[in-house]
């Protein structure tokens, strides 16, 4: 009977498996439902030379800023980067390489990754730098761009409640790369805010089923706001 | 006069309605939201997953799960949805969003723009636009005509590396409405009390000028 149950009694146990060199997919946008917890024990474990495809790179001392603090990354793949001075530092050194992607492009590869789809035509980038050296082709009187798939060896996920099968929902737009992330890694860890029994989360409003999920475990969040912006008080 | 930045935004308010979907960038396009009709129902797509973005929330009500593409703190509207990125992106690349607005820095008489990447500058990225300049079909892009310098932004060729190819019909500068047709910029309207003559010595590309070009109007 627990053959489907996902969860995972520590951060360690969490991030077995996870060695040098590694593919490493993370949800987020910004520092919106970030892996905060899992990207701690990535630094903690010191698994270095990861190549980590994720939207944007956190900021100095906090989210995915912190493996860069011990060189831990060797590759960004990413829509927009360098919120962080450290970022910048490395890559102006020749320490950190990026591929800068197209965000909708990026969301596409780690969808395609996951639903087993290799290569995609999108429109997105053509005759820009993004499309050097890649193939093109033609349909209905469009020049479209081959875009290839990306599978992690690992994807690290942030969701708000998962039961213990690993069916997860998100929270408001901390969802973003979350449940994209969750297809394509070989192995895909989910740390959430409250973990339910099975039957309690309603099955038609599951984002992500259990079935991409094979570990879940149970933290506590900072949630760090970049841009606090409020209204004037009325 | 050129065009304050408020003024900017509510000229491209004009070009909103009722019922359109609409993505606005960062900047100017930002300040669009302001300017929306009192009997206009439209709703604003932020790309990081969301449909309906609200006003910015109070100290109450701030919820880091709830941010806009330019990683502000936000509020969603009534009626609307929230969705991963690569949902929020099919709606995008499959031309369902009716207007996009967004910033550039030069646009040229084929439709290209350039907004993203400034050579031996640090590069950060380009973010969802060009994702947006190549799904949507109605796309404005906003600047000021010539930068401070006073080298104009509207070439005959972007010399920037691109967003986007043969993508843009429609630009709002500090100056001008123009619109792009058969390789040339068509001016349509100017900024009150501007003048064509300072329009065509600010604007490098070929620049077609009607009989006569009509004022901007405000209410």
């Amino acid at each position: 009977m627990a053959g489907f149950d996902k969860v995972v009694a520590s951060y360690e146990e969490a991030m077995i498996g996870l060695e040098d060199d590694m593919t490493l997919l993370a949800g987020g946008f910004g520092l919106c439902g970030i892996p905060e917890n899992l990207i701690a024990e990535i630094k903690r474990k010191g698994t270095k030379g990861l190549t980590v495809v994720s939207n944007n790179c956190g900021v100095d001392g906090f989210g995915l800023g912190i493996l860069l603090e011990d060189k831990q990354v060797r590759k960004m793949v990413s829509s927009y980067v360098g919120e962080n001075a450290l970022f910048e530092k490395q890559l102006l050194n020749g320490e950190l390489e990026v591929e800068l992607t197209p965000q909708g492009t990026l969301a596409e590869k780690m969808r395609a990754g996951g639903a087993g789809i290799p290569a995609f035509y999108t429109a997105t980038g053509v005759g820009t730098p993004v499309a050097e050296g890649k193939e093109t082709k033609e349909f209905n009187g469009r020049e479209y761009l081959l875009e290839e798939a990306i599978v992690g060896d690992f994807a690290i996920v942030k969701g708000w409640k998962a039961d213990r099968y690993g069916n997860v929902i998100y929270r408001h737009t901390a969802q973003n790369f979350n449940p994209l992330a969750a297809t394509a890694g070989k192995i895909t860890v989910v740390e959430v805010e409250e973990i339910v029994e099975i039957g309690e989360l309603d099955p038609a409003h599951i984002h992500t089923p259990g079935i991409y999920v094979d570990r879940v475990v149970l933290g506590t969040f900072e949630k760090r706001i970049e841009k606090r912006t409020v209204k004037a008080a009325e | 006069m050129s065009l304050t930045r408020e003024q900017m935004a509510q000229r491209v308010a004009q070009e909103l309605q009722d019922g359109f979907y609409v993505n606005l960038g960062i900047g100017i396009p930002t300040l669009v939201a302001n300017y929306v009709p009192k009997n206009m129902d439209v709703m604003l797509q932020s790309e990081n997953g969301l449909l309906g973005m609200g006003e910015f929330p109070t100290e109450e009500t701030i919820d880091a799960d709830l941010i806009n593409a330019g990683k502000q703190t936000v509020t969603t509207v009534k009626g609307a949805s929230i969705f991963s990125s690569a949902e929020s992106f099919a709606m995008i690349r499959g031309g369902h969003v009716d207007l996009t607005v967004l910033g550039a820095f030069e646009v040229d008489v084929n439709g290209n723009i350039a907004s993203w990447m400034i050579p031996n500058k640090l590069i950060k990225g380009m973010g969802g636009a060009m994702d947006l300049v190549a799904g949507a079909e109605n796309i404005i892009v906003t600047m000021t005509h010539a930068s401070k310098d006073g080298e104009s932004k509207l070439l005959s060729n972007c010399s920037l590396p691109l967003t986007g190819k043969g993508c843009i019909k429609k630009v709002l500068t500090d100056l001008a409405w123009l619109e792009i047709e058969d390789g040339a910029f068509v001016l349509k309207e100017r900024a009150p009390g501007v003048s064509v003559e300072e329009i065509i010595a600010k604007t490098q590309g070929k620049l077609i000028v009607p009989d006569h070009v009509p004022e901007m109007a405000f209410l």
